[in-house]
């Protein structure tokens, strides 16, 4: 079967799952609304997913693809903890702007 | 393996023990569940083999750093009972979270495969996100949780990343089969350097290492003071542990180019934490940076890696933690009677408590590296295996950096001999009394006696 890598090659996976990992990289650094920086971490993450499998592909070996079901398992244990804390803010203060997390002397 | 499974049939048992309406053995059998599997943990020394296809690898590594994090583990339960006291319906939940935190640094020192590195890593990170913000009402808590929380994942995210360059040049997640790649390819591609510096820089975060400090004095202020403990030991010699052992086993021949940033990065470390710390009045905060401080001293050690430095790394551990414990004790109880967490609140200590007060001058002498206590021989160590591997600019640096510290570990005992305070009631309970007690034992036992434990590895 002719592999998938000679028609679109792999350095184009790489390049396509670094632009969104900076992408989240960069949302996560530039939004100051918690939500849409979960969702920047969420997007780092799937990059990764995105890449393992190419990669896994690449060299037909299926451990990569075993460790994208680990990524997304722990991603979700990780974004409802992350979602907690938010609504716990929520309920103090009222808002999801981290900016307005400044009780801490910095 | 043991270790990791009783500790995590630990977790679930506290559970059970409380849908049993049985909450007050709760603490009870959480002790000497631990104690137990310290005991078991300690009868895999001297075996080499691995687990579930190479996942999990018991050596004397792994069982010597279990066996100094079991004993943080207990050392925290205990405490935990009266920690939690006003919020006792929760206090299985709390117990299983913390020993759930404790399996995954056992994972951490233990791993033999990144997948399990990673799980590791995840669990003690997401364990301690819920107990950092467990302080639902206290906005302090909440914005420690949240820090913490952010932080943590987008670490996560650029070690994810790191691993799939890894995995993308080697083909492999096995620590073997990446070190036996790197024997048959010298010189990989620049995916490859990419990949470990992505990893480097996840590691410099999550143990605190300047410029990636920033988030942990706030998140160590703000965190329940039991948290904090757990993140400044617990979290701390997981993470070096783990990034010795993944260095050392995989990464050795990509070292050299890596070098550099290490040492500025330590060398950073060790002059923003112990000049931080000079000019804080919490106690809390002051242990936060002295805890990046000691990051710097322990990064001395990873530097010096391609040489045996596992000796050093784990006596410094042990040294570090021993006395952060104690130090951790006595501000939970100093901040229980005085009710603010200001280095003030110790004034007078010498007077009313003199055994507590020569307890935690004991402990802050430890860690400023003074001998005859355990922290000197750790510094020594240290700084004697990075000698010996060529870093002597560094070294000085760190020695200088030492010096500094002596300040502020002065201010409290400073504060503790000579400054007056009202005469009020100040009480202590039993099990704290153990904690610090045992932890300042530990410090002078391993002070005078340094090579039974340094040469163990």
């Amino acid at each position: 079967m002719e592999s998938i890598f000679n028609i679109v090659p792999i350095q184009y996976y790489i390049f396509i799952s670094a632009v969104l990992f900076c992408i989240g990289i960069l949302g996560v650094l530039f939004r100051r609304n918690s939500i849409i920086i979960f969702m920047s971490i969420e997007l780092m993450l799937n990059a990764v997913n995105l890449l393992l499998v190419a990669f896994s592909t690449y060299h037909n070996d299926a451990s990569g693809q075993v460790f994208v079901f680990f990524v997304m398992a722990v991603a979700a244990a990780e974004v409802a903890v992350g979602l907690a804390i938010l609504v716990t803010i929520f309920r103090n203060v009222h808002t999801v702007d981290i900016d307005e997390l400044k009780s801490l002397k910095n | 393996m043991k270790t990791l499974i009783y500790t995590s049939a630990l977790g679930f048992i506290c559970m059970i023990v409380e849908m049993l309406n049985m909450r007050r053995y709760i603490v009870p059998v959480a002790v000497t569940g631990l104690a137990v599997i310290f005991g078991l943990n300690i009868l895999d020394w001297g075996l080499a083999e691995s687990h579930f296809n190479g996942m999990l690898v018991t050596d004397n590594f792994s069982v010597a750093f279990s066996g100094l994090l079991l004993l943080i583990g207990f050392f925290i339960v205990l405490l935990s009972g009266h920690f939690y006291k006003n919020e006792e319906s929760k206090l299985s939940d709390y117990l299983a979270i913390i020993l759930f935190t404790l399996v995954g640094a056992l994972a951490m020192v233990s791993f033999g495969n990144v997948a399990m590195f990673y799980l590791g890593i995840e669990l003690l990170s997401i364990s301690l996100y819920i107990l950092a913000g467990s302080k639902k009402k206290d906005l302090r808590s909440n914005e420690a949780g949240m820090k913490y929380f952010l932080m943590g994942s987008f670490a996560s995210g650029i070690l994810l990343f790191g691993i799939t360059l890894i995995y993308g040049e080697t083909a492999s997640f096995s620590l073997q089969g990446i070190a036996s790649y790197m024997t048959a390819h010298p010189s990989p591609s620049v995916l490859f350097y990419v990949g470990v510096g992505m990893i480097l820089i996840a590691m410099l975060f999550k143990v605190s290492a300047a410029p990636f400090h920033f988030w942990a004095p706030d998140v160590y202020e703000g965190s329940p003071t039991l948290t904090t403990a757990m993140m400044a030991t617990l979290a701390k010699i997981a993470a070096f542990a783990a990034f010795y052992r993944l260095f050392s086993t995989c990464f050795i021949p990509a070292y050299p180019a890596f070098a550099w940033m290490l040492s500025t990065v330590a060398a950073l470390t060790l002059i923003i934490g112990n000049l931080s710390a000079l000019h804080q009045d919490s106690f809390k905060r002051m242990l936060a940076f002295s805890g990046i401080s000691h990051a710097g001293y322990l990064l001395l050690g990873i530097l010096s890696l391609y040489g045996k430095t596992d000796q050093a790394i784990f006596f410094y551990s042990f040294a570090y933690a021993v006395a952060s414990l104690a130090a951790f004790a006595m501000a939970i109880v100093v901040a229980a009677n005085a009710g603010s967490e200001k280095i003030e609140a110790f004034n007078g200590l010498g007077k009313r408590k003199p055994y507590l007060a020569f307890a935690l001058t004991i402990a802050m002498l430890s860690m400023a590296g003074i001998p005859p206590f355990a922290g000197f021989f750790a510094k020594y160590y240290i700084f004697s295996e990075a000698v010996r591997n060529g870093h002597v600019w560094i070294t000085v640096v760190a020695v200088l950096a030492s010096i500094v510290a002596v300040f502020y570990y002065f201010k409290v005992i400073v504060a503790m001999y000579t400054k007056e305070s009202a005469e009020t009631a100040f009480e202590i309970k039993p099990a704290y009394l153990l904690v610090i007690t045992i932890c300042v034992l530990l410090t002078i036992l391993f002070g005078l006696f340094p090579s039974q434990l340094a040469n163990l590895l």
